[in-house]
């Protein structure tokens, strides 16, 4: 019954991933990354990390993906007739190639397949349990794990200052 | 088995985020491409998380890399904010002036 499920959900991330990978349309790749990383987060769920799917949920689809539409609009070109004049004419072909980006990323799964179904994880022979994470979660942040929380809360704040700096306009 | 089905289904995940950036000329889709990975790694830090619950390393690591990822995400959002700017595109083949 969880194969199923764990199946189910897997296949809504990969489809989502494949549908990024054959649309032209950016608002389109975007939306199907919101299908993607929803399958995760419910891998996520299965895989009995309930804190870090509510987490993946609230910072990818709440931030990330909301900030990447944004970009999307942002850049998006209004007409294309207002073209730069000194640009040379792009002429669209047929000419990617899509031979060795296919067999880059084939051979990188072969190698990964092979590795994870031969190999025999130590781990994998103790037993687990199905338990709420949130407790472990919040007193190993403030135990193991206090000095990467404090450096990671610097560096969102480093970031948002940098990333406004970056983002204002020039003249401003 | 389910855990085996998990790693198998990161491992696409990330060749397929491998095939994006490789193949997309989009800016902003590179960038999905890169996220693509970057879950894909989580997913795989989560699957083996589960067999240790007394000190959950793996979900504790893919905490901060959530955090990293939403870092990134917005430094360079606001990048390509700045290139469209200058170059009015963000198509990648079309950017290839060093000194503006």
């Amino acid at each position: 019954m969880i194969q199923l499920v764990i199946l189910l959900f897997s296949a809504l991330a990969l489809g989502g991933a494949v549908a990024i990978l054959l649309t032209r349309n950016v608002l389109y790749s975007a939306f199907f990354l919101l299908l993607t990383l929803l399958g995760v987060a419910a891998l996520f769920v299965l895989a009995s990390a309930d804190f870090l799917a509510v987490a993946q949920i609230m910072i990818y689809v709440g931030g990330v993906l909301v900030l990447i539409v944004f970009g999307v609009m942002l850049t998006h070109k209004a007409d294309p007739l207002n073209r730069n004049s000194q640009r040379p004419n792009a002429v669209l072909t047929n000419h990617r190639s899509w031979l060795w980006p296919l067999v880059l990323a084939g051979g990188t799964f072969t190698v990964l397949y092979q590795v994870l179904t031969r190999g025999s994880f130590v781990l994998l022979n103790r037993e687990m349990k199905y338990q709420t994470t949130v407790d472990t979660i919040g007193r190993q942040l403030m135990t193991e794990y206090l000095i990467p929380f404090e450096i990671a809360g610097i560096l969102l704040l480093v970031a948002l200052i940098g990333a406004a700096y970056l983002a204002k306009p020039n003249d401003a | 088995m389910e855990t085996t089905t998990m790693l198998i289904v990161a491992a696409l995940l990330f060749s397929l985020g491998l095939a994006i950036v490789v193949v997309k000329r989009h800016a902003i889709v590179v960038l999905m491409g890169v996220e693509l990975m970057l879950n894909a790694a989580n997913l795989n830090l989560v699957a083996f998380s589960q067999y240790d619950p007394d000190r959950l390393q793996g979900q504790m690591m893919t905490l901060f890399v959530l955090v990293v990822a939403a870092a990134e995400a917005a430094v360079a959002l606001a990048i390509v904010l700045q290139v469209y700017r200058h170059y009015r595109t963000i198509q990648l083949d079309e950017i290839n002036n060093l000194e503006g």
